[in-house]
């Protein structure tokens, strides 16, 4: 019941109907050390992870401790054998104080609770740990640090020998990070426990692993100790070698003005926290901006404020030299388009049907409305010539747009952003998820209305589909761009350097 | 995944919304043929009275026309907001107050001697502007305060019923009103009259004209078509950028328009003043309504008429059966509960996936 064991995934792989996952990938992580995993979003870190932990079940691998083969069917068997995990965001009641979240979280706490008794045998555990919380502090009034350790905390209270902590630090100070991650690292040095540390901070894996398996697309990319490898090397594991870039027509013509200028931009994420902290840039007619960087460095909050759908706490938007404040009325005049990421959720209504969604952004005008009245006819009829254009599947144009697959969903987004003539394209993570078809059509439409003169403003967690796609590349991170370099020269390892916010 | 045949899906989104409703309906009458064989009643006796009462007769379907008139306008104040997603069951105090307003400005138009359909005009407007104001206000307090509308909807509509009665009993009371504290009664010429051939007042017309016109508006117009993208997802309206809080507040004060034009015909045809009896149900039952329609606003019309006519069968069920008169409630009291108990029910054309995967 106590000490540090090791864990090894052996050829674990895991499809989702035609996407794989993960690919084959086998990891050793040795007791008492501190192993990373890197990668990419998207790259598999999280599929193997909940392969390990149950929440999946992988297709074809297995899972050994200390040698022996386990077989983890949910979260239960995994907490039963000694695995905890701690997420990125917190999963501790904010309103119950510490003492009452760890006794809730056992599984065997009795029907009616002895509080005093608890306490003591609560006590008498973190007496025995390098750490403590305070007892009967609400969570919500803990710091960000104190409610890791708490988390950390009572996965050990829970029993847990093996902790995988996935991006532990993505909501602490560097500070709390650092205390935070020196602690799990003196554990593991005590052989009190094993950790795998999901992470895509460089700085992280250098100061507190001993091993690093690299993830890329679902497969091993890389393996080894940390003492062995240097940060340009694991770039260019996480990021990939060159490729030949894919074969998209694009004219030669010079950038036009600029259409879209964005100025000292901030904005708030969902909690309120400051997510994007002054950025300016500039999108030309005819070029391609690209926007790199790790998730949840303020990418999302920046188009969902070009797109009006969040507010700006400060700075401005310019369309076409004029103050833009994402109106309708804005949004035609200028011929904005818009690909959101996960488009359902963000720019369709599920349960109305394509031809419907196809009109949200041109209803008002003829020939779909005549004045005051909706024609559905034309409605219907401009959403067949789209479907046709734009080759998107579907039953028809009165099936529910929400019946679609995710690729038919961006087409039809796609259809009605590009279908009237777009002057500028504020694309998210367009082919996120899709396959290679539906991805090389989509990334030719971008290009081609690129080449058509529209601004492009391309955001994306790929690297490789920015450099294939884009004119300029900009690198965001933390609220930040920290970056900025043309395509063509671009140095992948100065740009997965300045992702990792190295 | 492959989409289902589009004969087989066109067939699914006609019966999905109607699956929840029935089996509602089933079970309801399963739940009140209990509770009627307790009271030591034959159920099925009680149905065949209940369907006699409701429709057997000229009679008895006038009855019921009569007490379906005012729940097409209060359905209406649930299930036009309901198009963007608002859950509104403020529908009795915009009636309320919709019927006060409409009294006070017919008494003030009738004191000067203006022409009958002047005055029935200046109250419809009258009832339509209170109703739609107090409803606009939870509409507008949702959007730009975050307050729950459902919640302060409700609040409201107890405001409305307590200042009713205030009013009633206070500055506006008739003095000749004794037992009843009542306004001054309407001029017996600016009353609402009958359909002609009918016992049916001309409220009737109305409720089904604004069903007709709710209907259009949600379905036919660039504007109700704008709503349905805020109700189904805001933040494609945003994306679209769709004035979201000005058109809540545009649907709900509609929605509660509706309710207070509601409140004027029932002051206007039917009790010819105002007193506490305006509060009588009509805004609760309208939910009930609104909500067995699923929203849609010409599935009131049939809703509301079989409502109606279990109303109008309490008298029958009474004289024949001895049953209390508050036995019907305790019908749409089981109705109401089944109906929500059944909205969280998955659609029909779900189930055979559950059940194979």
């Amino acid at each position: 019941m106590s000490g540090a064991f090791t864990l090894e995934a052996a050829g674990m792989s895991k499809r989702f109907g035609a996407l794989a996952a993960l690919d084959n990938v086998s990891m050793r992580v040795e007791a008492g050390a501190v192993h990373a995993l890197l990668g990419e979003n998207g790259a598999g870190k999280s599929t193997l992870v909940k392969c390990i932990m149950g929440f999946y079940r992988a297709d074809q691998g297995s899972l050994l401790l200390d040698g022996a083969e386990a077989e983890v069917r949910n979260p239960r068997d995994a907490s039963l054998l000694g695995l905890g995990m701690v997420y990125q965001h917190f999963t501790l009641v904010p309103s119950m104080t510490v003492l009452e979240n760890l006794v809730m979280a056992r599984a065997d706490t009795p029907a009616v609770i002895d509080w005093r008794h608890e306490r003591r045998r609560l006590s008498a555990f973190i007496a025995t740990m390098p750490f403590g919380a305070p007892l009967d502090t609400p969570v919500h009034g803990l710091a960000a640090g104190e409610k890791q350790k708490a988390e950390i905390l009572k996965q050990l209270y829970l029993g847990a020998r093996f902790l995988i902590l996935d991006e532990p630090t993505s909501v602490l100070t560097p500070q709390e990070a650092d205390e935070m991650l020196g602690m799990v690292r003196d554990m593991a040095r005590a052989m009190r426990l094993s950790a795998l540390l999901i992470t895509h901070k460089f700085r992280e894996v250098l100061a507190y692993a001993d091993a690093v398996t690299v993830l890329r697309k679902g497969r091993l990319a890389g393996s080894g100790k940390v003492a062995d490898l240097t940060v340009d090397q694991m770039a260019a594991m996480m990021i990939g070698e060159d490729r030949p870039a894919a074969a998209v027509e694009r004219s030669a013509a010079a950038p036009g003005p600029v259409r879209l200028a964005v100025e000292n931009l901030t904005a708030d994420d969902a909690d309120g926290a400051e997510a994007v902290r002054g950025v300016s840039l500039a999108v030309r007619g005819g070029e391609i901006v690209g926007i790199a960087g790790v998730s949840g460095n303020g990418q999302s909050e920046l188009v969902e404020t070009l797109a009006g759908q969040r507010d700006a706490t400060g700075g401005r938007i310019l369309v076409e030299g004029e103050l833009y404040g994402a109106t309708r009325a804005e949004t035609q005049r200028h011929h904005l388009a818009l690909l959101p990421e996960e488009p359902l959720r963000n720019g369709c209504v599920g349960r109305m049907s394509v031809a419907e969604n196809m009109a949200i952004r041109n209803f008002d005008r003829p020939p779909i409305s005549a004045g005051f009245w909706l024609s559905t006819g034309a409605m219907r009829e401009a959403a067949r010539g789209l479907i046709q254009r734009y080759r998107v599947k579907t039953p028809g144009p009165d099936a529910p747009i929400a019946s679609l697959s995710g690729g038919n969903v961006q087409r039809a987004v796609l259809a009605r952003e590009l279908g009237g003539d777009a002057h500028i394209l504020i694309a998210a993570n367009p082919v996120f998820g899709l396959d290679f078809a539906a991805v090389a059509d989509i990334h030719s439409q971008i290009v081609a209305a690129r080449n058509r003169g529209a601004a492009v403003l391309l955001v994306s967690e790929d690297l490789d589909e920015l450099l294939d796609l884009s004119d300029r590349l900009l690198v965001i991170s933390e609220g930040r761009i920290v970056l900025e370099t043309p395509a063509a020269a671009a140095d992948r390892t100065a740009i997965g350097r300045a992702m990792a916010g190295h | 995944m492959d989409a289902e045949p589009p004969r087989r899906a066109a067939l699914a989104r006609f019966i999905d919304p109607l699956a929840a409703p029935l089996a509602a309906g089933a079970a309801t009458v399963a739940l009140f043929g209990l509770f009627v064989a307790l009271a030591g009643r034959n159920p099925l006796e009680v149905y065949r009275l209940m369907a006699e009462g409701a429709f057997g007769s000229w009679f008895s379907w006038q009855n019921t026309l009569l007490r379906a008139s005012p729940l097409l306008l209060t359905a209406l104040c649930t299930a036009l907001p309901a198009q963007m997603g608002l859950v509104i069951i403020g529908g009795e105090g915009a009636f309320v107050i919709g019927g006060l307003a409409a009294i006070a400005a017919g008494l003030r138009m009738a004191d000067i001697g203006t022409p009958a359909l002047v005055v029935q005009c200046a109250m419809a407007l009258a009832g339509m502007a209170a109703g739609g104001a107090l409803i606009a206000l939870a509409g507008a307090m949702r959007h730009w305060r975050g307050v729950n509308e459902t919640i302060s909807s409700l609040l409201l509509s107890s405001i409305a019923i307590a200042v009713m009665n205030q009013v009633v009993e206070g500055p506006m009371r008739d003095p000749a009103s004794l037992n009843k504290p009542s306004t001054r009664p309407l001029p017996d010429a600016d009353l609402i009259g009958n359909i002609p051939g009918m016992d049916v007042h001309w409220g009737l017309a109305l409720g089904l004209i604004a069903c007709l016109l709710a209907w259009l508006l949600m379905r036919r117009t660039t504007f109700g078509f704008a709503a349905r993208i805020v109700g189904g997802n805001s933040r494609a309206a945003r994306m679209a950028g769709l004035p979201v809080g000005l058109m809540m507040v545009i649907v709900t004060g509609l929605g509660g328009a509706a309710a207070g034009l509601g409140g004027m015909i029932e002051v206007a045809a039917v009790q010819g003043d105002a007193n506490a009896n305006i509060a009588a149900g009509y805004g609760l039952s309208g939910i009930l309504v609104a909500f067995l329609a699923r929203q849609h606003p010409l599935a009131i019309i049939p809703v509301a008429v079989l409502l109606g006519g279990i109303g109008a069968s309490g008298g029958l069920l009474q004289r024949r059966l001895d049953l209390p008169d508050a036995a019907v409630l305790v019908l749409q009291g089981i109705l109401f509960v089944a109906l929500l108990a059944g909205e969280a029910l998955p659609p029909l054309s779900e189930w055979k996936a559950k059940v194979s995967r």
